[in-house]
């Protein structure tokens, strides 16, 4: 084996009760190379992730560090040799500070107290070295999730990390901070760190990748550098079926038919959040809102459903005067959210499948299973959610399929204008484009969707029609047929224009 | 499999246990007059423990339910014993025994709803808040009778309020009153809380409180609602033992929420809300019911009976944990 080989699993096998997760899988990080690992949720990543991380152990097989075979026990046993993980759902505790995060079970001392100073000024370096403007006294709860994701970087980074696994780093990203991301990695490849690189964006893993592993059902069937392959090639291997065209740019939309007005905002502003945002919305629109981190898209969302209090502007659906209307009262007036984070605001993880899709519908006096159990089934053969039973728990499901089951709640309540807040993050590339045909057919049908996403490729590929926010305004619209993406990406960025009067 | 299905449904296989083996053990256990006895017991523990699986169930928890049990039964006693006094008019009214009740169970739903606008209007965390409620609610039921009894609830003819010892006291089909309220509470709140869109909002609001906001769940109401629930379920238990005892005492219902709260998890419920059920509260009501007597029947001491209860709800979360770590979670994307 070549010596660059720091961490390797040899036919690894992982059984759970009931299903074969990995099977008999051979995988490698070399050092200084970004070793990418892809394939459809289901396919055994995040179990292959979590045996190499010492999460959990294999069934069968073993793992070799520097050309020995070892075992790692624990994440702290795997940390202390060096392999560090970063998650998708991040690992930070909100409470404590950016440099208390950092230094979490590593804390700096001084004869035996804790040497806070040291701890900050290390912290300080360390975002510097970023080139990212952390402070390290500021709560990680405060922070956007884009900077908590680096300030996890930044803590595998602190811990002198030889092996850094990353799950789907850029979800959260705006494409600035993917800029740095990038460049970041790059600066550890040079410094010999080996790193696997797990993320549903193909062209990102072929960008930044230097050894493509693809896995399906368990096992790896595929593995080539990345300069040989292209997206085809991965798709192709990924599902083990031909995608002509790549995936997921399926036929961009056609334009909107001139449908009757159905949402109409004007003026709407929130503190310092959103400032005189004004559109309307048409049916059978699909209106894209591109924008990067902390732009006011999701702010928007939540105003718009009624979660936060509107003190300025007006929102209007069918014609209808909703902005003092409560979130139940606006769902009845034919709005919904499917919002941005699964898991803290989509899915009630201790209800079951059915139950969590009945959820949004269950009025009245007397709940009737038998009625939740046909809409949950037509909804779950409809929009083919893989689920093996409607009683089992949501969280058994993978994203895609959650996502697909909060969906369905908020499509039983019958929206006419349905808003989605990045509504693939952290979704395969099957579900994904699963979602792009659900939604097309929803407008098509005549309803307005209004969706949000930092993903330039989803923006152009989706919408009907795009607006661009920047620091809570609308600065840009574009028809989908005109927009490139350069103008996206110009309308996008921050320019304080406002403040210097040259608006 | 069948194992799996008797590690899940382990409360009613240690109540099985627990009646086979006292059964064998004393000879007056499985008697008709010692489960009557048990089951009274057990009643005034059930009832107030279904109050509290709703509010458990939504994410909180009550600890006032020991004191507006006190206060009901105070508040009931002084309207049957003293009536209500009315100063400015000169007058004192005895109100009869349904209105009574009422007025005492009112005064539960009003300490409910404290506590459920402190939760969810206010944010105070439940813990705190009805911790507050539990220490009002006590010291005004010692302010009712500056901290004495009130002996005798029996009523009198000439003012016709007799008739509130049947509560505690009396029968129906040869079955304690006590034990039918109790299957009543049962019945009704399993209803409440598995076929009805009130009770799959609490299970969504305990079990994640911006998906059910989202979802249009009314998730303060929900709060609110839970609460006066349990403040109502404890009122009741208030009430049952004061017409029991024919007399209301100040200090009726000291560390009842800690019981409330053991038959709660013994039943499976979860602490952190949106798991469990009615019929496991009930079940683990038995548990500690069947357990008091039977070691009681086998001449156990009283302290070393505090010490096994003790043992059996640690023994009960630890499994309950263990259940949660082995459910099969698949990889997560």
């Amino acid at each position: 084996m070549t010596p660059d080989v720091v961490l390797a699993a040899r036919a690894v096998s992982k059984q759970y009760p009931g299903t074969t997760a990995l099977d008999g899988v051979d995988f490698a990080a070399r050092r200084g190379k970004v070793s990418a690992l892809i394939g459809e949720n289901g396919a055994g990543k995040s179990t292959l992730m979590r045996i190499l991380a010492g999460v959990e152990q294999p069934t069968a097989g073993t793992l070799e560090l520097d050309g020995r075979p070892v075992r790692l026990a624990s994440p702290r046993d795997a940390a202390a040799r060096g392999i560090s993980m970063i998650h998708q759902e991040l690992n930070l505790l909100p409470n404590l500070s950016v440099a208390d995060n950092i230094f979490l079970g590593r804390e700096r001392t001084r004869y035996g107290i804790l040497d806070g100073n040291a701890q900050e000024r290390q912290t300080h370096d360390l975002m510097a070295r970023l080139e990212q403007p952390v402070d390290p006294h500021i709560l990680v709860g405060a922070l956007p999730l884009g900077y908590q994701q680096i300030v996890e970087i930044a803590k595998a980074i602190a811990q002198d990390v030889r092996i850094l696994i990353m799950d789907e780093p850029t979800s959260a990203l705006s494409a600035a901070e993917i800029g740095v991301l990038f460049r970041l990695i790059r600066d550890l490849k040079s410094r010999g760190v080996a790193i696997v690189y797990i993320s549903h964006r193909l062209e990102e893993v072929i960008a930044i990748g230097d050894r493509v592993t693809v896995l399906r059902d368990g096992r790896a069937v595929a593995e080539a550098a990345a300069d040989a392959v292209d997206v085809a090639w991965i798709v192709e291997k990924m599902t083990g079926r031909t995608a002509a065209g790549g995936v997921p740019s399926g036929p961009r939309a056609e334009p909107a038919g001139a449908g009757p007005p159905t949402l109409s905002v004007g003026g709407l502003s929130l503190e310092d959040r959103l400032h005189g945002v004004s559109f309307t919305a048409r049916g059978g629109e699909i209106l894209g809102f591109y924008g990067l981190m902390g732009a006011g898209r999701t702010e928007l969302f939540e105003t718009l459903i009624g979660l936060r209090r509107v003190r300025h502007g007006a929102i209007a659906c069918e014609g209808r005067a909703i902005a003092h209307l409560g979130i139940p009262e606006r769902i009845r007036a034919g709005l919904a959210l499917v919002p941005e984070e699964r898991r803290a605001a989509g899915i009630v993880p201790t209800l079951s499948v059915r139950e969590n899709i009945a959820l949004a519908q269950t009025h009245g006096l007397y709940l009737s299973p038998a009625a939740e159990r046909r809409s949950a089934a037509e909804f779950v053969r409809e929009l083919n959610i893989r689920a093996a039973s409607l009683e089992q728990p949501i969280t058994s499901l993978s994203g895609g399929n959650q996502q697909k089951v909060v969906l369905s709640r908020y499509l039983l309540t019958s929206p006419k204008v349905l808003l989605l807040d990045e509504p693939t993050r952290g979704v395969d590339v099957g579900a994904r484009a699963e979602i792009y045909a659900i939604i097309r057919r929803l407008a098509a049908g005549g309803m307005t969707v209004l969706f949000a996403s930092s993903e330039l490729q989803e923006i152009m590929t989706l919408a009907t029609r795009i607006l661009v926010m920047a620091e809570g305004r609308i600065t840009a619209e574009f028809a989908a047929a005109e927009a490139t993406e350069h103008d996206l990406v110009a309308a996008s960025a921050p320019t304080m224009a406002h403040l210097n009067g040259g608006d | 499999m069948a194992g799996a299905l008797l590690f899940r449904l382990r409360a009613l296989v240690a109540l099985v246990v627990l009646l086979i083996v006292f059964s064998i053990l004393s000879p007056a256990f499985l008697t008709a007059g010692n489960l009557t006895i048990l089951l009274k017991h057990v009643a005034i523990n059930a009832i107030m423990a279904v109050g509290m699986t709703f509010v458990i169930l939504s994410g909180g928890i009550d600890l006032s339910v020991g004191s507006v049990a006190g206060l009901a039964g105070m508040i009931a006693g002084g309207l049957i014993d003293r009536g209500l006094v009315l100063p400015v008019f000169g007058v004192v009214v005895y109100f009869q025994i349904w209105l009574v009740i009422a007025i005492a169970l009112a005064g539960g739903a009003v300490v409910g709803t404290i506590n459920g606008l402190l939760i969810s209007r206010l944010s105070v965390a439940p813990f705190i808040a009805t911790l507050g409620t539990m220490y009002a609610g006590r010291g005004v039921a010692l302010l009712l009778s500056s901290g004495a009894t009130f002996p005798n609830l029996l009523g009198r003819p000439d003012l016709r309020n007799t008739g509130f010892p049947f509560l505690g006291s009396g029968t129906v089909l040869g079955v304690p009153f006590p034990i039918w309220l109790m299957l009543l509470f049962a019945v009704a709140g399993a209803f409440l809380a598995a076929r009805t869109p009130f009770g799959r909002h609490v299970y969504a609001v305990g079990g994640n409180e911006r998906a059910a906001q989202l979802s249009g769940v009314r998730v303060k109401r929900i709060q609110l609602q839970v609460y006066v629930i349990s403040g109502v379920c404890s009122a009741v238990v208030g009430l049952i033992i004061a017409s029991q005892l024919a007399s209301a005492h100040p200090a009726t219902g000291q560390s009842f929420e800690l019981n409330a709260i053991a038959a709660v998890v013994l039943g499976g419920t979860s602490l952190m809300g949106g798991r469990g059920s009615i019929g496991g509260t009930i079940i683990g009501a038995l548990v500690i019911g069947a357990l008091a007597d039977g070691l009681v029947l086998l001449g156990v001491s009283e302290f070393w009976q505090i010490v096994i209860k003790g043992i059996v709800i640690i023994v009960a979360v630890v499994l309950d944990q263990l259940q949660q770590r082995l459910q099969w979670q698949p990889s997560r994307p």
